[in-house]
């Protein structure tokens, strides 16, 4: 199927929608969010986009295999969890550099519980498209019973 | 440090021997015996320069402090004997492989595969923790799996190598049971530091069960009687394998674990009457059906097992004198039977057969291996004055100064050694004395091996005479440190080979006559070789686990045809009904269900949420259109969002608006390429299924009350949401449990997602597939 409406604004709210997932996990230590809702927020921008035409245009926007994703978000998160290591603590022990102020961000502090969100939020987006890229070859499936 | 290094530089070998291993490079294929090299020198100089007083030099690591394991090694007499006869035979086994297998296409991963199992065999005896040796027991188990089926394209080769490993790492299990109740009741898992707690191992209630576990590990491991039929069948490796684990190294790993447990573990009936019997029945079954074998690399395993049989039978004993014999025995054993593996193999090599019945006269064709083959047999055959002469001699010496029922040893090891003199001779002189066979009865025209094969099987075999005639170079420094560290406390040893005229010599004498004489007698057994293989075959061991191999084969066959139907119904109904009876099953046994829950937080807007959603969930059951049933149970679930929202839970609430709205987006992918929805299910299934939906819904609903009613820990929930900003410098409770306290359940959910995904993608890719072959 193809859908004018669908296809256009999905691929308008697309930029805005990653610009939110991103937010949305840079909050998430102490606002209501996180890696898992940012990656879900994204991984919608991305399927919202490709409504229009099965999944072609979602690939083009990502650039990069969800297999890829799902690997680097894993590899992300451990290797937040190996700096702990290096500090002397047991795995997956927060480090956090020391806090310091931006513009418009306000006072920003940065650690390894950040980086492991991130690595969650990458995963989350990799699945999703994943199992979403692999349903949409499904094209055959079941038309001649209809 | 330097026993740990010679352990790391052995697999740093294996991980770099492919690189050296290419074809057209024979010389660098030479590397697969620098590593061990090293590490002999290493241990060499760990021993003679850095050893303890007290005999022993520890080194130690934390690894998991909580369950008291740690990477502790030590290097005390008896790790000393066994990894200086890994590595130094690892040398000479190394190089002769190069000459073995010259030209292989995929020697690169032999040497990389030899490099490892030697690199795990050496952990193993210098481990001085339960645990760690149990890991490097498994890895020696692995590595030998992939040695013994190195030819993988042979079907048979791949058989006896999961044969090898489901038996030896069968009783590992067991074994490392046996560990973990020896840690139960000492408290350690510290081997060095159970010898003086033996009184309290023997005096546990769970010393029975902790002797019969470990013996079971150390029995399938060294082929004891009846897991005894894997290691002839393990000769299906390449002959350097069978030349370095059937007979130097992995199959002594049981002998050596049950000398390393002796100081804690023996002192009773049970230990000794063990060790004896099932020594004593391995010996005589395997030099029995050792008479009959023709072919030589089974005639050097059956004896292998002999040997490991007396051994374990002398641990038995377990006197002074019988410790002793065991460890000059094992000794002896390890140089001359590599020696003779290597020389069958180079026979094997130059002629193309291993059938000793056409084997003959090759003295003239091999002379150099001619010589190694005899040396090594005559220290086999317990000739004076080689080593293998001296361990007899205390075999038996051990033998007749033994009191009561333990005396039987002295008969069984008789018999024993006349069976494996003959045995000797049909390895390792038969094939080379005597007129040549007619030429065009071999499959090659015989020449000399060329040196890479020669020199490992004559300087093993000349070291044995060196050894037998000059004892003092390794009594004092070697031998005797080992027996003491399995006695428990230090004993003096010097070796002599002259002991006068008693009756052990006169024993030895009669062994030898009786030996040759049955030698001569040997075309009478090669007749019968094929109706006692044919009678063994159906009623031997082996016909027990192929039983019970073939039996759990179809059993998981048939289980399997069961509950994977391949029906979606079937699955979820499975799962439900299950989840259900276990709940119903919980719920009973512990404490009923009372239904006291206040309505005080209910108020009218979650009620008419509640009964919207209700409908809404009718709705999607019951209706026959497929963007109805869409939308109704995304009125179901967003009405959960709402309720998340309205009892205080946003990132709940969130997550669930999302999920929703993606499982909206994911089906506009498929709902147009998926059949319409119609009644296929007759009208008593649907019943059925209603049923079961409701129990099922009314059990959860039953556990969600009662789960708020009960309390079996105080609630952490307080804790944490005080510790999140001092400790985790975020302000979201929820998040900072997700990233940072619980960080490592995120890390298992998030890897299972990936895994789901992957699982996603291969289930459509194989129902595609299938498809088009139904459609074709």
């Amino acid at each position: 199927m193809k859908s004018m409406i669908l296809h256009q604004s999905g691929r308008m709210l697309f930029p805005w929608l990653i610009v939110l997932s991103i937010i949305v996990l840079y909050r998430g230590h102490n606002l209501p969010g996180g890696g898992f809702i940012g990656g879900l927020i994204a991984a919608t921008a991305f399927l919202l986009a490709s409504l229009g035409d099965s999944a072609q245009e979602a690939r083009r926007l990502l650039r990069c295999e969800p297999t890829t994703l799902m690997g680097v978000g894993l590899a992300i998160a451990i290797f937040s969890g190996v700096i702990g290591v290096f500090g002397g603590g047991p795995f997956l022990t927060g480090e956090w550099l020391p806090g310091f102020k931006l513009p418009l961000l306000g006072s920003v502090h940065l650690g390894t519980p950040v980086l492991f969100d991130v690595g969650v939020y990458l995963t989350v987006i990799g699945f999703v498209l994943h199992s979403a890229f692999s349903l949409s070859t499904l094209s055959e499936f079941g038309e001649e019973e209809d | 440090m330097l026993l740990v290094l010679s352990i790391l530089t052995i697999f740093a070998g294996a991980v770099v021997a492919p690189l050296f291993g290419r074809q057209g490079r024979p010389g660098w294929s030479l590397f697969i015996a620098l590593p061990p090299l090293v590490a002999f020198i290493l241990l060499l100089t760990a021993w003679f320069g850095y050893a303890q007083p007290d005999g022993s030099l520890m080194v130690s690591w934390e690894w998991f402090p909580a369950f008291g394991v740690s990477l502790d090694f030590c290097l005390d007499g008896l790790s000393v004997t066994m990894g200086l006869l890994v590595t130094g035979i690892g040398v000479l086994v190394g190089i002769y492989a190069v000459g073995y297998m010259k030209g292989h296409p995929q020697f690169g991963r032999f040497s990389s595969f030899f490099l490892f199992f030697m690199g795990s065999m050496l952990g193993l005896v210098l481990a001085d923790n339960l645990i760690l040796l149990f890991v490097f027991w498994e890895m020696t188990s692995i590595s030998s799996y992939l040695l013994i089926g190195f030819n993988h394209e042979d079907e048979n080769a791949r058989k006896k190598a999961l044969q090898a490993l489901l038996v030896t790492g069968g009783g590992a299990v067991a074994m490392l049971a046996g560990f973990i109740l020896i840690g139960i009741v000492s408290e350690t898992y510290r081997i060095s530091e159970l010898g003086v707690l033996a009184e309290v191992l023997r005096s546990s209630p769970l010393y029975t069960g902790i002797v019969i576990l470990v013996l079971l590990g150390a029995f399938t491991k060294s082929a004891q009687v009846p897991f005894h039929f894997w290691l002839p069948n393990a000769m299906a490796a390449p002959t350097p394998v069978s030349a370095f684990l059937h007979s130097a190294t992995m199959v002594k790993a049981g002998v050596f674990l049950l000398a390393r447990l002796n100081p804690a573990l023996s002192g009773t009936d049970l230990w000794a009457w063990s060790l004896t019997g099932f020594g004593g029945a391995t010996l005589l079954t395997a030099v029995v059906l050792g008479i009959f074998q023709t072919d030589l690399k089974k005639i050097l395993a059956y004896t292998t097992l002999g040997v490991l049989g007396l051994l374990t039978m002398m641990l038995g004993v377990g006197t002074e004198l019988a410790i002793k014999s065991m460890v000059i025995f094992l000794i002896g054993h390890a140089l001359y039977k590599a020696a003779l593996f290597m020389t069958a193999g180079s026979v094997d090599h130059e002629t193309g057969t291993r059938d000793v019945r056409v084997l003959r006269g090759l003295r003239k064709a091999m002379p150099l291996t001619a010589i190694a083959a005899g040396l090594a047999a005559l220290s086999k055959a317990g000739f004076p004055p080689f080593f293998g002469f001296i361990g007899k001699e205390y075999v038996y010496t051990a033998g007749v100064s033994v009191e009561g029922l333990a005396q039987v040893a002295l008969p069984v090891a008789f018999v024993g050694n006349l069976i494996m003199l003959a045995l000797a001779f049909k390895a390792g002189v038969s094939p080379f004395w005597g007129k040549p066979t007619a030429e065009g009865l071999l499959p090659k025209h015989p020449h000399e091996a060329p040196f890479s094969l020669v020199f490992g099987p004559l300087l093993l075999a000349v070291l044995g005479l060196v050894f037998g005639v000059f004892p003092f170079l390794v009594d004092s420094s070697i031998v005797g440190p080992a027996v003491s560290a399995i006695e428990g406390h230090p004993v003096e040893l010097h070796i002599s080979l002259w002991h006068g005229v008693n009756l052990p010599l006169i024993l030895s004498l009669c062994t030898l006559a009786a030996g040759i004489t049955l030698y001569s007698c040997r075309r009478f057994f090669w007749k019968r070789h094929l109706a006692v293989n044919t009678f063994l075959r159906p009623r031997g061991a082996e016909a027990v686990y192929d039983f019970l191999f073939n039996g759990i084969v179809r059993f998981s066959k048939v289980q399997t045809r069961i509950l994977q139907s391949g029906l979606l119904h079937n699955y979820v109904f499975i799962i439900v009904s299950l989840t259900t009876g276990l709940l119903a099953w919980a719920f009973w046994r512990f404490g009923g269900i009372q239904l006291d829950f206040s309505t005080e937080s209910m108020s009218a807007l979650s009620t008419g949420l509640v009964i919207i959603m209700a409908i809404a969930a009718i709705l999607a059951a019951s209706t026959n259109n497929r963007i109805t049933a869409l939308v109704a149970l995304g009125t179901v679930g967003f009405g959960v969002a709402l309720l998340f929202l309205y009892y205080g839970a946003p990132d709940l609430a969130i997550t669930q608006l999302l999920v929703e709205t993606l499982t909206v987006v994911l089906f506009m992918f498929v709902i147009f390429r998926l059949p319409k929805l119609r009644s296929l299910s007759s009208k008593a299934t649907r019943l059925r299924d209603a049923i079961l939906a409701a129990l099922f819904g009314g059990m959860i609903s039953i556990l969600v009350i009662k789960a708020f009613t009960i309390q079996f820990h105080e609630s952490i929930g307080s804790d944490l949401a005080e510790m999140s900003y001092p400790e985790a410098h975020g302000k979201n409770v929820v998040n900072v449990i997700l990233v940072d306290f619980r960080a490592l359940d995120t890390l298992g959910e998030i890897t299972v997602l990936s895994i789901a995904a992957l699982g996603i993608a291969a289930l459509i890719a194989g129902s595609r597939r299938k498809g088009k072959g139904t459609a074709k």
